[in-house]
């Protein structure tokens, strides 16, 4: 096993057409990384929510913006970057949209997804320069020893 | 890929073929601009079948949520057919497979609107 790790970067323009895109290259990536369908999915879907998140309430869907991506891939995981020019949330405030009060709520299942599919979520906000979500996605076991 | 519905009448029920992506933009916005269509009209009892629906995010289920609220508020009714694996464990994991009333047999679902 070694430690050299591969990296996809990108930056698109704030515009929901853009969420396709990282879509798409998160898909590739994580064929090529070796995850199983399942597990693309996962990350393909808390990407997209992550890319919504950036696009629609970071950067408020304010195209002279833009969102930064970055999927860098270890031997025994995947971490996924998304950076926006927006003032940040606190993901501590975040009420489970399963209680029966917040069960027929339209909104508010976008951040609980993103928990639910991956194995670490982290926000970082730096002041002046936009909000930070880093995704882990660990291989399974099997994977990461070949 | 992005929404495509089609709507079909039988008998008393309006049936929603919808395929393609649920998504945040246009896909939730025609589903929320059709649903809003069918209760002016008068259509109460809506099936709408995810069969061909490849993509469904967080907004796309607060839609499907939205659309069971306006049509139970009307006194009627909004029941899903055909849901694909991915729709079906999204809605298990967010706790939404209790609040709706789902089929897999478009008929059994049709006639599951005339016994109320």
């Amino acid at each position: 096993m070694t430690s050299e790790s591969s990296i996809v970067e990108v930056t698109l323009e704030s515009d929901l057409k853009n969420v396709e895109a990282a879509e798409e290259i998160v898909r590739r990536v994580t064929a090529t990384a070796g995850f199983d369908e399942e597990s693309q999915q996962q990350v393909e879907m808390a990407v997209h929510e992550s890319m919504i998140n950036a696009i629609w309430h970071g950067n408020k869907n304010d195209a002279s913006k833009i969102v930064w991506l970055r999927l860098e891939v270890f031997n025994d995981r995947l971490e996924v970057r998304v950076r926006d020019q927006g003032e940040g949330f606190d993901v501590t405030g975040i009420p489970d949209p399963r209680s029966q009060t917040n069960l027929l709520k339209v909104s508010g299942r976008g951040i609980f997804l993103i928990r639910t599919f991956v194995d670490e979520f982290r926000v970082e906000h730096h002041a002046g320069l936009g909000t930070e979500v880093t995704l882990v996605k660990r291989m399974e076991q099997a994977r990461s020893l070949k | 890929m992005s929404m495509k519905v089609t709507v079909r009448q039988v008998d008393s029920v309006t049936v929603v073929d919808v395929s393609g992506r649920i998504t945040l933009g246009e896909g939730c916005t025609q589903l929320r601009e059709l649903i809003r269509e069918q209760i002016a009209k008068g259509n109460k009892k809506v099936l709408l079948n995810l069969a061909d629906v490849t993509y469904i995010d967080s907004s796309g289920i607060g839609e499907l949520v939205s659309a069971y609220t306006a049509v139970s508020n009307q006194s009627g009714q909004l029941k899903l057919l055909n849901l694909t694996k991915k729709v079906h464990d999204l809605l298990q994991i967010t706790k939404l497979y209790t609040v709706f009333d789902i089929h897999n047999d478009e008929v059994k679902a049709i006639s599951s609107f005339e016994k109320v």
